[in-house]
């Protein structure tokens, strides 16, 4: 078992949790959090290296690094693992934004709990992108999903009791409709008179060698699928959570949630609800291409005009995150290929957004666009940061987001009905939109005269915090400046024969 | 050509920007000035280079055995593969429009960079705050630009496009503490950025029927009839070509896809170009550094749109709609800027007036020109004022600039009669007033002089329209000349010096531009760059472009232009009423003109009151009230349903007990129905 | 006369429903703790006595009960300690005077 090089994407974090109920000290845990963290960045690089060379070397199976270990027997549950382009690149998003936020997370009360409830979490993020057995997954998703309610409820601010409840009570609503349609799903995964199965590639194999999820089922299970994930992933009408719980959130939990949580949610509607129901996915795309098309415009007008820095950026990852949803729902490769870069580009931009976010409310003490001004004289090395992110979030080129943007675009234009047209001009709409909020917050934070005479003094940013700093900005300036590597490590992906094998051009 | 020269042009500036924005800081400003301006020089010389060669090797990659000049790809690396034909790639394309631009946009940017030197310091020598950063932005723009022009294909300028976008927004907002420089930046990227959406939906369109970015594709059409001789890849053009001519082109929305492409594609180019109702940020821009206006707003970045239409000029050919609308849009924003220039007071305004209308005729000029005309002589004339205006615009804000320095003010009234005191100033600001003009023989008489007669030949309401508006911008100039440099001094107040011309640093751009304006107009551009690369004269020397002139068209715009110069030296030469008794005698007109025909009004209603207001407000009300309060009902009536049905767990267990008596009472009583 | 079973189950359901009336219908808590040990001694009757008649050979029913007295006792004892130590907080004995940690 421990030959396999995807389960120390577990057992590390498992590691690291161990470490922690032996810390003595802040210090201790500091070292653990960090050690682990660069451990784990360090295995997301080797597996991709690993899986580069592998694909080189002509290995053409859809995932590798393949191992199955049953766990319940009865029903056939397994811990799967296996990862391809797609998953390796969430993988690395995952590493990345765990490091940063560790760095983020420098001076937190009572560090060493919230290290293992924030570790805690990240044990299920990695698990859930390694896994490939429908239900682990889904024991992974919830994994991921607990552990907030305590980070926001405990280490938060502001209304944190009422925005910890209200987001894990609605991504438990959404879970409530993931888990009946993957019982679904288990029960037709295998034609009559064979073993019904969990995993995710027999699934697909089954489906499209003997349609053994029939139409009906899956008109009936997609749309379940999508919600439930689609809640995670920010879904116009279920985005509300969104705002409320980053904004009370602390730092790093913001990171990872918005950087690595709300992608599980792009994710399984790509892996599990469009991978295993083409048909109904092909057939119903269009009712939440008009749900997630709302997401992007409704998202990026709604983020201009908050005060609130934190509500800012929620509102403007309802219309990022709308976008991936919304390319998935494009079906084919370019646009898949795009939902799936912008997954990376806003999960780091965002962690990138956070993070800033969080290490001026600890300065300023306020989080009021109209409090604060002229930061940018101050607080030079934060603005610089900020500005940057503005410019990743409104798709500058040589940043992460106009590569994914550009992509998603050019993918959807390639339907040519006067539908899918007008929502992707729809889309095309909110980079105008997403420069008019992203430049009215730096315009009034960062630039003009200092507005609060107290904030002349304050401190620009420590050691820690530009290195959490620091690696985000590297990371989106590399997808945008080297955005053929990661398109064309997702690309393999979806290349024509997996297409096929779903069922689609 | 070795790719080596053309890398190291666009590198070299990107470096100096990495190396002074993040070291910047660290160095001292006189150092970073010096780096800054030196690498710009040795692009600048490397710039030189590589359009020497293109046009004067000989060198059968940019000419063939006919003497017909060929468009040619140095390099071209992928970037970023959409699909196996859609690939974004990074590439030189050398061509006579990109060899041109090259040296414009680096000696421009050189001079700037040497200027800048002594303008971005007090009187005392303090240097300004961020001098070092102001350099590495510089130098971010020149790289943007210098990659936008040389672009391969529509993608790359268009990721350049953006990034000249955000460089001119970090450079507008240069101080950034001063509310106003804040907002004026804040509205340049946001209107030219609702420009670049039409212009992305263009790319769009136009990459998926044509199944390519690159422009030698595009390019290489051609309309029928008509060789065209660049550089072509014979497969994809022969596929456009069909495609074309199995029209009715697929139709897009109500119109032919063409129409639709190149009509948006254009508005990407009025955002940049300013053209009416897309100009009003470029008043504004004058809020960044005078260098910078120079070089971004008058030079460069805002010719990017006539660039544009150029670059697409064989595909606008074959559509007759999109060259009419260009004209009338390019007439109709000459003669607003031009009006509205004759009235301004800030003297940066008035030139950002006159960029708006000289980049105006720049477009109305491709838009009329025709193959069938002078061999296309309209884009000929659009590239040859396009480098012209380059140097004489500079030439005057650098002037500007100085002027600026040295009072201390932007508005003509704090100056007057400042020609005894800043001699140097005073006749190279004169200089560039006599070339925008167009008297003969300074640089914008000849350009000015084709540009008319392009238009002449294609309609004669468009040429008196354009001459009027000739007539209007020889007459605001030198309005704002003799309101400069004559009329009565101030008093120098006590204890400050009288002004005075500033340091060589920023003389010396000024008088090389200068000259520069002076010859710029023999330089025989009909044989360097012609809409299809066809020398337009046999053979050529210093006077061709005399000779070539149409001197019917030359003498009329020639006395409209000293008509409107000495009704200028009688209204402004010295103080008196006349100007104060015009603006009475037309209130209304007055009135709008000063205050820009109130498009900015207009653009604050839409954004304020219509986008914030109808929309994004209501839109966030309805998410805090509709949606999450729905989310919050759903809360609340769960609780409210757990109040209500709490009383039945009383807790009671008496209570209990009873119900469970009735119950076994009711339940044996039932079975014992039922057995019996 | 002979005792038939029926002597035994009478005054056994009597005591029953004596314990299911004082159960339902007091509401002092120790008197609702005696009818609850009425209701268990009946029940505990019904299972010697049918161990006797039914099953004469075998000891099940009488083990059974057995167990029962001594869960009774500790039942008592813990309740008992429960109602004083409402007492204690409280001062009140009446169990609908105890409302305290209701909802």
């Amino acid at each position: 078992m421990f030959s396999n090089l995807l389960i120390y994407f577990v057992v590390i974090p498992l590691l690291m949790l161990a470490g922690f109920a032996i810390c003595k000290n802040i210090r201790q845990v500091r070292t653990v959090a960090v050690a682990g963290s660069i451990l784990l960045v360090g295995l997301s690089v080797w597996v991709l290296c690993d899986y580069l060379a592998l694909r080189a070397a002509g290995n053409m199976e859809e995932m590798l690094f393949r191992g199955d270990w049953t766990w319940f027997a009865p029903l056939n549950i397994k811990l799967s693992v296996g990862v391809d382009g797609v998953s390796i690149a969430m993988l690395i998003l995952s590493s990345i934004i765990v490091f940063a936020g560790s760095f983020a997370s420098w001076k937190i009360d009572d560090a060493r709990h919230f290290f293992m409830w924030l570790i805690l979490l990240s044990t299920g993020v990695y698990g859930f992108f390694i896994c490939i057995d429908l239900f682990t997954m889904f024991m992974f998703y919830e994994v991921a999903l607990i552990p907030m309610y305590l980070l926001i409820g405990v280490w938060g601010t502001g209304r944190k009791e009422y925005s910890a409840m209200k987001l894990t009570l609605m991504l438990m609503g959404g879970s409530a409709f993931l888990m009946l349609s993957l019982i679904g799903i288990y029960y037709h995964s295998a034609p009559e008179g064979q073993a019904l199965t969990w995993n995710i590639i027999d699934i697909a194999r089954n489906v499209e060698e003997t349609q053994c999820i029939s139409k009906g089922w899956q008109y009936f299970l997609f749309p379940m699928c999508f919600v439930g994930f689609g809640v995670l992933g920010a879904m116009f009408p279920f985005h509300t959570w969104s705002p409320d719980g980053h904004a009370c959130a602390p730092t790093a939990v913001s990171m990872l949630h918005a950087g690595v949580l709300m992608k599980l949610g792009g994710y399984g509607c790509f892996r599990v609800a469009m991978y295993l129901m083409p048909q109904a996915a092909n057939d119903l795309a269009w009712i939440f291409l008009i749900l997630t098309g709302i997401s992007v415009v409704y998202g990026a007008f709604s983020a201009c005009v908050q005060t609130d820095l934190k509500y800012i950026n929620a509102y403007s990852s309802v219309s990022h995150c709308g976008m991936v949803l919304f390319a998935i729902l494009m079906i084919n490769t370019t646009a898949l290929t795009g939902a799936i870069m912008q997954m990376l580009s806003h999960g780091l931009m965002t962690a990138l957004f956070f993070a800033l976010i969080g290490m001026i409310y600890g300065r300023t003490h306020t989080r009021d666009i109209r409090l604060m001004g002229g930061l940018m004289k101050i607080l030079p090395f934060l603005g610089v940061g900020y500005v940057i992110a503005g410019m990743a979030s409104l798709g500058l080129p040589g940043l992460s987001g106009f590569v994914a943007e550009m992509t998603i675009f050019v993918g959807s234009f390639e339907h040519t009905d006067m539908f899918h047209r007008v929502f992707t001009i729809v889309a095309c709409c909110s980079i105008v939109i997403t420069a008019v909020y992203i430049l009215r917050t730096v315009g009034k934070l960062l630039f003009g005269p200092v507005l609060d005479p107290h904030h002349a003094e304050l401190t620009d940013a420590s050691w820690w915090e530009r290195l959490s700093t620091i690696t985000l900005i590297l990371s989106v300036a590399a997808i945008g400046c080297f955005p053929n590597f990661f398109e064309s490590l997702i690309r393999f992906t979806f290349s024509p024969e997996i297409f096929r094998a779903i069922g689609l051009n | 050509m070795e790719p080596v020269i053309p890398i190291i042009i666009l590198a070299l500036p990107l470096t100096m920007f990495l190396v002074l924005g993040l070291l910047g800081h660290k160095m001292a400003h006189r150092t970073a000035g010096i780096l800054g301006t030196l690498s710009m020089g040795v692009t600048m010389v490397l710039a030189y280079i590589t359009t020497l060669t293109y046009f004067f090797s000989g060198s059968s990659e940019f000419i063939n055995e006919e003497g017909v000049r060929l468009q040619s790809v140095i390099f071209n690396w992928d970037w970023l593969a959409f699909t196996d034909s859609l690939v974004i790639r990074l590439g030189f394309l050398l061509d006579p429009i990109s060899a041109l631009l090259l040296v414009v946009i680096t000696t421009i940017s050189f001079m700037v960079h040497l200027y800048s030197n002594g303008y971005m310091r007090d009187h005392h020598g303090v240097w300004e705050t961020g001098f070092q950063r102001f350099y590495a932005f510089l130098s971010l723009f020149s790289f943007s630009m210098l990659g936008l022009v040389v672009a391969t294909n529509i993608f790359q300028m268009y990721i350049f496009w953006e990034l000249v976008g955000a460089s001119s927004y970090l450079l507008i907002g240069f101080y950034y503490t001063k509310p106003s420089a804040v907002s004026a930046s804040k509205k340049a990227f946001i209107v030219t950025r609702f420009a670049d959406l039409g212009f992305l939906i263009g790319i769009l369109v136009l990459s998926f029927y044509t199944g390519t970015f690159d422009f030698t594709n595009f390019t290489s059409t051609g309309v029928e009839g008509m060789a065209n001789v660049y550089q072509v890849d014979l497969t994809t053009a022969e596929g456009i070509r069909n495609w074309i001519a199995s029209s009715p082109a697929p139709v897009f929305m109500g119109g032919s896809v063409l129409t639709w492409a190149l009509v948006l594609i254009f508005m990407g180019g009025m955002g940049k170009s300013a053209m009416m109702p897309l100009h009003i940020w470029l008043p504004d821009a004058m809020e960044g550094p005078t260098p910078v206006s120079a070089l971004i707003h008058a030079a460069t970045m805002v010719v990017a749109g006539v660039f544009l239409v150029a670059r697409l000029f064989p595909l606008y050919l074959m559509e007759e709609v999109a060259l009419n609308i260009i004209t009338v849009v390019g007439a109709l924003t000459a003669f607003y800027a031009a009006m509205v220039a004759c009235v301004q007071v800030d003297i940066k305004r008035v030139l950002a007036f006159s960029t708006i209308s000289q980049i105006a005729f720049m477009m109305v000029s491709l838009g009329v020109a025709r193959p069938e005309f002078h061999h296309g002589l309209g884009y000929m004339a659009a590239m040859f004022h396009l480098f012209t205006h380059a140097m004489f615009k500079a030439l005057l804000f650098l002037c500007a600039g100085a002027l600026i320095h040295a009072i201390g003010s932007n508005d003509y009234t704090d100056m007057h009669g400042l020609r005894k005191h800043m001699p140097v100033t005073h006749v190279t600001f004169l200089i560039g007033c006599l070339a925008i003009a167009g008297i003969i023989p300074f640089a914008g008489f000849f350009s000015k002089d084709e540009i008319l007669t392009a238009v002449f030949g294609q309609s004669i309401f468009w040429y008196i329209w354009m001459s009027a508006v000739a007539g209007l911008t020889a007459f605001y100039m030198f309005r704002l000349y003799y309101l400069i440099f004559w009329w009565k001094e101030h008093k120098t107040p006590e204890g400050h010096h009288a002004p005075h011309d500033q340091l060589w640093t920023m003389t010396l751009p000024l008088v090389i531009l200068a000259v520069v304006s002076c010859v710029a107009g023999f330089v025989p551009f009909g044989n360097l760059v012609t809409w299809n690369g066809h020398p337009m004269f046999e053979s050529v020397n210093f006077f061709t472009n005399l000779g070539a002139l149409d001197w019917s068209v030359a003498a009329i715009s020639l006395a409209v232009a000293i008509l409107a110069i000495i009704l200028a030296t009688v209204m402004y030469k010295k103080e008196n009423p006349l100007p104060a008794k015009m603006r009475s005698a037309l209130p209304r007109l007055w009135d709008w003109c000063y205050h820009r025909f109130y498009w900015d009004e207009l653009y604050m209603f839409i954004t304020h009151k219509i986008i914030f207001g109808c929309i994004s407000r209501p839109i966030a009300w309805f998410d805090r009230h509709v949606i999450d309060g729905s989310m919050d009902g759903m809360a609340w009536v769960t609780q409210r349903i757990s109040f209500a049905i709490r009383g039945l767990q009383s807790g009671n267990i008496q209570l209990y007990v009873w119900i469970y008596l009735v119950g076994v009472i009711l339940l044996g009583a039932i079975t014992a129905v039922c057995l019996l | 006369m002979e005792l038939t079973i029926l002597w035994y189950l009478i005054p056994s359901l009597l005591m029953f429903c004596c314990g299911v009336y004082g159960f339902i219908t007091r509401k002092n808590m120790i008197a609702m703790l005696i009818s609850l040990e009425l209701m268990l001694n009946a029940v505990d009757i019904n299972f010697v006595v049918f161990n006797r008649f039914l099953f004469p050979g075998e000891l099940e029913g009488m083990f059974f009960t057995l167990f029962a007295i001594a869960l009774a006792a500790a039942e008592t004892a813990l309740a008992i300690a429960i109602i004083i130590n409402v007492f204690r907080v409280s001062e009140k004995i009446d169990v609908d005077d105890v409302t305290k940690m209701k909802f």
